[in-house]
């Protein structure tokens, strides 16, 4: 294989269109959150002004600030739910409902997400029509990405408890540990990993969501797609392009910063477990 | 069921009472076992894999609640106590050290539980760690050591508690050849030092008799035998434990002769001339246990009526320290024999093909009935 796409002429040409395919449009758009001209079909020159429009524009900063709120709560309780779950599948064994209980987990993640919102409305209509609440805003765009997080992060989660040898909670209880005592200090840290994993899994989900969030917005709520999308519509204004590249610069140096540490973690537990070896032959 | 009343004799640690434990409704895992363990011994649990002796082991560590019976721990009834209420701690062998936590803590874990002061704390994790002579590496994580320091970090751990029940589930099991033969005494020494009864569960019968005081054989859930090392090995009292315990040769045959001192076995090899009576009648058909060390081999015809026949090399496995050599007898058996090399190897050794004579004393033999 590596000879295949790594080395030959077709299999760099390969490599190279994917990258292309990828990369153009997103630099296309960095590229153009700094031209002078207000139409994205011409180059007129460099400027920074639509970053200044940007940090000006009260419509753009309150849905970024709503859209990162709604993130952080949604990721936050996809965590908590999915780890529940989670735990309850993995470490239960066979219950009554069990199956049920594992596709009904599993189903936000291939239900399409029109489908998710409009269930989600009709619901809320209806609870709103006998019950007189809740008002559609942020609790109600939470309710949506919060179940189709709670999916994601029960996947997540549930491959890393798999993961854990069963033996090292058997061996907290017998050292003493209740059995909240073994999840809190054994399970929980083991599985740190993967909850940071799901939580920024989820906030991604949750942060980049148009389709729900368009759904069970109400008055008060519209998330930074939303704001995005309405604006695409009546023609893209560059300070969007400057929103946009701002974010990306924050994602790339978080994740290649992420990168960075668990290579050099890798590098270093495998020199140390070298040395603990070679030690024990001299 | 009727109420059982507890052993009151002090030597006795560790009771077990008709125990079972079924799995699902029809897997029988251990069947009616019972068994006394004295304070201070190291009893072992032998058995292939399969036989019930890791769940007889979780029984007591309270991973798994018997179906019936009860077990005593101290005269006090434990059988339905969870594992962090028992007194008993477990050394897994896997190790199960939390990849977590340093050393140090690892060590520390089961104290913190019992909320001891800081300055006990730390005095009795320092003291366990020079125990098993790994002071230096406190901060370590487990991933930093060594295989065979991990175990002696998880044996530590597991002593930390100062239990009354020390379990060992295949304490050497995850080591390699070599390691293993050091690292069986020092645990030997450290457990004797401590002076905590211990049962451990094995697969390698060697490992038991080295370590154990009293071996248990299971196969299918039973105690096939209760005994020590050498009684278990010298006396096996079924096939089944003669050829799980060691090598053996068992020949088929009928009680000839059958007098209080002795006993003459007829079997299609030989005549059997064994020096223990037996609980039998004659024609009784019964197996004569005969281990291959306990042959000799020579190239002329041994001058007696009884234990001996001829045969054929038909292979030798060397050794170094010894050899063993396969002799097919003329009704097609295949006699194992194992010879002590007490000299060096010279070309005048047995080789293929050769016509050999196998005998062996009156005393070599053990005789089964079942």
């Amino acid at each position: 294989m590596k000879n295949l796409f790594g080395r030959s002429l077709f299999g760099r040409t390969w490599l190279i269109a994917v990258f292309i395919f990828l990369y153009i449009p997103i630099v296309t758009l960095v590229v153009y959150s700094f031209n002078d001209s207000r139409l994205s079909t011409a180059w007129t020159g460099f400027t920074f002004k639509w970053y200044v429009d940007a940090a000006h524009d009260r419509e753009l900063i309150d849905g970024l600030i709503i859209s990162l709120k709604l993130a952080f709560m949604s990721a936050t309780l996809s965590v908590i739910f999915g780890t529940f779950t989670a735990f309850v599948l993995v470490r239960y064994g066979r219950f009554k409902g069990r199956g049920m209980l594992a596709s009904m987990a599993n189903a936000p993640l291939v239900m399409p997400d029109v489908i998710v919102g409009i269930s989600l409305l009709l619901m809320l209509v209806a609870m709103q029509k006998w019950l007189g609440f809740p008002e559609r805003g942020i609790g109600t765009i939470l309710l949506g990405h919060a179940l189709i997080g709670t999916s994601f992060a029960t996947v997540v989660i549930m491959s890393r408890l798999r993961e854990i040898d069963h033996h090292l909670e058997e061996a907290a209880m017998d050292l003493g540990c209740k059995p909240f005592q073994v999840f809190a200090l054994v399970t929980l840290p083991l599985i740190a990993a993967a909850l940071v994993s799901a939580f920024l899994l989820t906030f991604t989900l949750s942060f980049d969501d148009v389709v729900i969030a368009a759904f069970l917005s109400g008055p008060g709520s519209t998330t930074l797609p939303l704001v995005i999308f309405s604006r695409a519509r009546l023609g893209l204004d560059p300070s969007i392009n400057a929103v946009a590249t701002v974010i990306i610069v924050v994602v790339s140096i978080g994740v290649i910063a992420s990168s960075l540490y668990q290579l050099r973690a890798g590098r270093r537990r495998q020199r140390e477990v070298a040395e603990a070896y070679a030690q024990v032959k001299n | 069921m009727a109420p059982v009343i507890a052993n009151t004799d002090p030597d006795v640690l560790l009771r077990i009472e008709g125990v079972s434990k079924v799995f699902d409704g029809v897997v029988k895992a251990v069947d009616n076992v019972s068994l006394s363990v004295s304070k201070g011994e190291i009893f072992a649990l032998v058995g292939s894999s399969g036989c019930g002796k890791s769940t007889l082991l979780r029984m007591l560590a309270g991973f798994e609640t018997p179906t019936s019976g009860r077990i005593y721990l101290s005269g006090q009834d434990i059988t339905d106590l969870t594992p962090y209420q028992r007194p008993v701690n477990m050394m897994f062998q896997s190790y199960a050290l939390f990849p977590h936590l340093s050393v140090w803590d690892n060590v520390a874990f089961g104290l913190r539980r019992d909320g001891l002061r800081k300055a006990e704390l730390a005095e009795r994790v320092d003291a366990m760690l020079s125990l098993v002579q790994l002071s230096k590496y406190g901060k370590r994580k487990p991933h930093q050591l060594s295989g065979g320091q991990q175990q002696r970090v998880a044996l530590a751990r597991s002593l930390a508690k100062r239990p009354t029940l020390l379990l060992l589930d295949e304490p050497l099991g995850a080591l390699d050849k070599k390691l293993r033969e050091t690292t069986q005494f020092e645990l030997v020494n450290i457990i004797e030092q401590v002076g905590v009864t211990c049962v451990l569960v094995t697969h390698d019968q060697e490992e038991a008799m080295t370590m154990a005081s009293h071996i248990a054989v299971m196969d299918e859930g039973y105690f096939l035998q209760v005994g020590t090392p050498d009684e278990v090995y010298e006396m096996p009292n079924s096939r089944l434990v003669a050829s799980f315990i060691g090598n053996v040769n068992i020949f088929e045959g009928k009680v000839d002769e059958d007098e209080p001192d002795h006993i003459t076995v007829r079997c299609p090899e030989c005549t059997h001339y064994v020096g223990h009576g037996i609980s039998g009648v004659p024609g009784m058909n019964v197996g004569v246990a005969l281990r291959p060390e306990k042959i000799q081999l020579s190239a002329q015809q041994p001058n007696k009526a009884h234990n001996w026949c001829e045969g054929e090399v038909v292979e030798i496995a060397y050794f170094g320290a010894h050899t063993t050599y396969h002799i097919k007898l003329n009704t097609g058996m295949n006699l194992k024999v194992q010879q002590a090399n007490l000299t060096r190897k010279t070309a005048d050794d047995l080789t293929w093909g050769d016509r050999v004579f196998a005998h062996w004393s009156r005393d070599a033999m053990v005789v089964l009935t079942e």
